[in-house]
């Protein structure tokens, strides 16, 4: 931990920290480290959060922006300069309004599943690198973990649709659950593909192991990232993460034109939280796409520097791709989404599974 | 006390009442979110004897996506409990032999330690130590044998799934994507041409 701080703080506050630390030791004598551990791990959890809940504000504002100006229309613009604080209003108007629990609605439930809709889409935060020592917790499993915490987030759509007390909440999310256990399936098989080829389950190692090749020798590193050998794949994954997300064209959980979803009986702040939970799993989405797929902090070309300003621009990337197809697919069929899940994904994966297997025991074996 | 010690102490507290709740409670899902928890505290637990694959795989596996399946059956039943308590006596006999069963099970198994079973210190782990590369090593060479069986009875399992939901030839009128996606406009829609009429 220490070590770690002295390679992240800027050359003239050492000679402070250095101060810092013996001035501790002084006080609290051994168990200084410990303190100064707990109190450093606090602060990268806020140093996570705080952003997160930040950007998600922002990203509902941009989505309006952007679907608005690809529609030739201009989007949210009366609130402050440019409709920037537009966000903010949105909150506010949220927070104050009531949170109405309907008649024979089973309370605590009801209260219980925006948080379990919310919280796998933060703690799964925990295990994210975002360059070589930048990460709260460096897990050997991360990977697993994060595959753990993510499908809890189902348990927030069918405790809601249960909970309303209304057959239209209730069919809602069970249509939803269902498009979520599926689509979890073949994003599952694609990720046991990405972990092979990269020989571990630790999410840094996953992005170094993108950073070497022939390509990457030749300075060409956007041609060694995973997304080109395992082309199909980085579709199948990023098509899934749509569909696991409920964005559109694959938003059978709201479907606002047509049919109406889980959280209809919600409204408020309890709504909101919904909300917040898709926003934060569509940047944990693109962060992971990244990570996977697209090299994560590394630089696409060789004279640049690894940086973590290439992980943001390849997030936004994905989250721009995200509103682009929201504003451009009409919602699919039900039972199209169904089939695409089980007759088109899982096959494709589990036959991509076995090819991989094989290449990678084949003397043209090029992930060593 | 240790810090770890009061860490068991407090998750094996949460355990043992989430699974009593998941007994007690007379409202099902209530009592499958308390098996949920229960779960999440027993992978707690695991993780605390450092077998933290097998503390993830419980979450995954159990948490995400067993107990979802489950929770869907539960909401879709209609329950009524007076009717489930009126076999009570008549599976009495059944039941005890079950719970006597397990009792002696976990006897001997929590007892083992008082009769020399268990190897004495379990060491710690270093800290770069992959409990999932060890887990895959000893799978895929020692016990490759016993592994693959057990892929098979879930292969059958999976077989039976689908030969008892299997319900003949689908009888609905949907027509397969493959012959929709060649669909032309001019299958669906006529053009029609005609002059103006006029009303009288």
């Amino acid at each position: 931990m220490v070590e770690t701080l002295q390679q992240l703080l800027p050359g003239f506050l050492i000679p402070y920290f250095d101060w810092l630390m013996q001035l501790g030791e002084s006080f609290f004598g051994s168990a200084w480290v410990n303190i100064l551990t707990t109190v450093w791990t606090v602060i990268k959890v806020m140093l996570i959060i705080a952003p997160l809940l930040l950007v998600v504000a922002y990203v509902t504002f941009w989505e309006r922006k952007f679907i608005g100006w690809m529609q030739v229309r201009i989007g949210p613009n009366r609130v402050g300069p440019w409709g920037l604080i537009q966000p903010i209003a949105d909150g506010l108007k949220l927070m104050l309004k009531e949170v109405v629990i309907p008649s024979g609605a089973d309370k605590s439930v009801f209260l219980l599943a925006p948080v379990f809709a919310f919280a796998p889409a933060l703690i799964a935060w925990a295990v994210i690198p975002f360059n070589d020592v930048l990460v709260v917790a460096n897990v050997n499993a991360s990977m697993l973990y994060i595959m753990a915490v993510t499908s809890i987030g189902v348990y927030g759509i069918i405790l809601a649709g249960w909970s309303s007390n209304s057959k239209y909440a209730f069919l809602g999310g069970m249509r939803s659950a269902a498009q979520l256990i599926s689509y979890e399936v073949a994003m599952g098989i694609a990720l046991v593909v990405v972990l092979m080829v990269s020989n571990s389950l630790n999410l840094g190692d996953i992005v170094k192991g993108q950073g070497q090749g022939r390509f990457a020798e030749m300075g060409l590193g956007f041609l060694s990232w995973n997304w080109l050998s395992l082309l199909p794949m980085f579709v199948v994954y990023l098509v899934s993460t749509v569909a696991e997300t409920n964005r559109a064209p694959f938003d059978m959980a709201e479907g606002e034109s047509e049919i109406v979803g889980y959280h209809v009986e919600y409204s408020g702040m309890a709504f909101a939280v919904f909300q917040l939970a898709e926003y934060s799993a569509m940047i944990l989405c693109s962060t992971l796409t990244s990570l996977l797929f697209l090299g994560g902090w590394l630089s696409p070309v060789g004279f640049l520097p690894d940086s973590i300003f290439w992980l943001f621009a390849k997030i936004s990337a994905i989250i721009f791709f995200f509103f682009w197809i929201r504003a451009t697919f009409p919602r699919y069929r039900y039972d199209q989404i169904m089939r695409l899940g089980w007759k088109v994904f899982i096959p494709v994966c589990l036959v991509w599974l076995v090819v991989v297997g094989c290449w990678m025991m084949s003397p043209w074996n090029i992930w060593k | 006390m240790e810090f770890k010690t009061f860490v068991f102490y407090f998750l094996s507290a949460i355990l043992v009442y989430a699974s009593l709740r998941v007994v007690t409670l007379r409202n099902p899902v209530h009592a499958a979110l308390h098996l949920v928890l229960a779960f999440f505290s027993a992978s707690g637990v695991w993780i605390l004897l450092q077998a933290e694959f097998l503390a993830i795989a419980l979450v995954l596996v159990y948490v995400g996506a067993v107990m979802v399946l489950f929770l869907f059956v539960v909401m879709m039943l209609d329950i009524n409990i007076d009717r489930l308590r009126e076999g009570f006596w008549s599976y009495l006999p059944l039941g005890s032999i079950v719970a006597l069963l397990m009792v002696a099970e976990m006897s001997l198994v929590l007892g083992g330690s008082y009769f020399d079973l268990f190897e004495k210190d379990i060491s710690q782990a270093p800290a770069g130590y992959s409990n999932v590369q060890a887990v895959g090593r000893l799978l895929f060479t020692e016990y490759v044998y016993p592994f693959e069986l057990a892929s098979v009875v879930l292969l059958v399992g999976v077989v039976a799934a689908v030969a008892l939901t299997l319900r003949g030839k689908r009888k609905s009128k949907s027509v397969s994507p493959s012959q929709q996606v060649f669909v032309k406009v001019e299958d669906r829609v006529r053009v029609l041409k005609m002059t103006a009429e006029k009303r009288d």
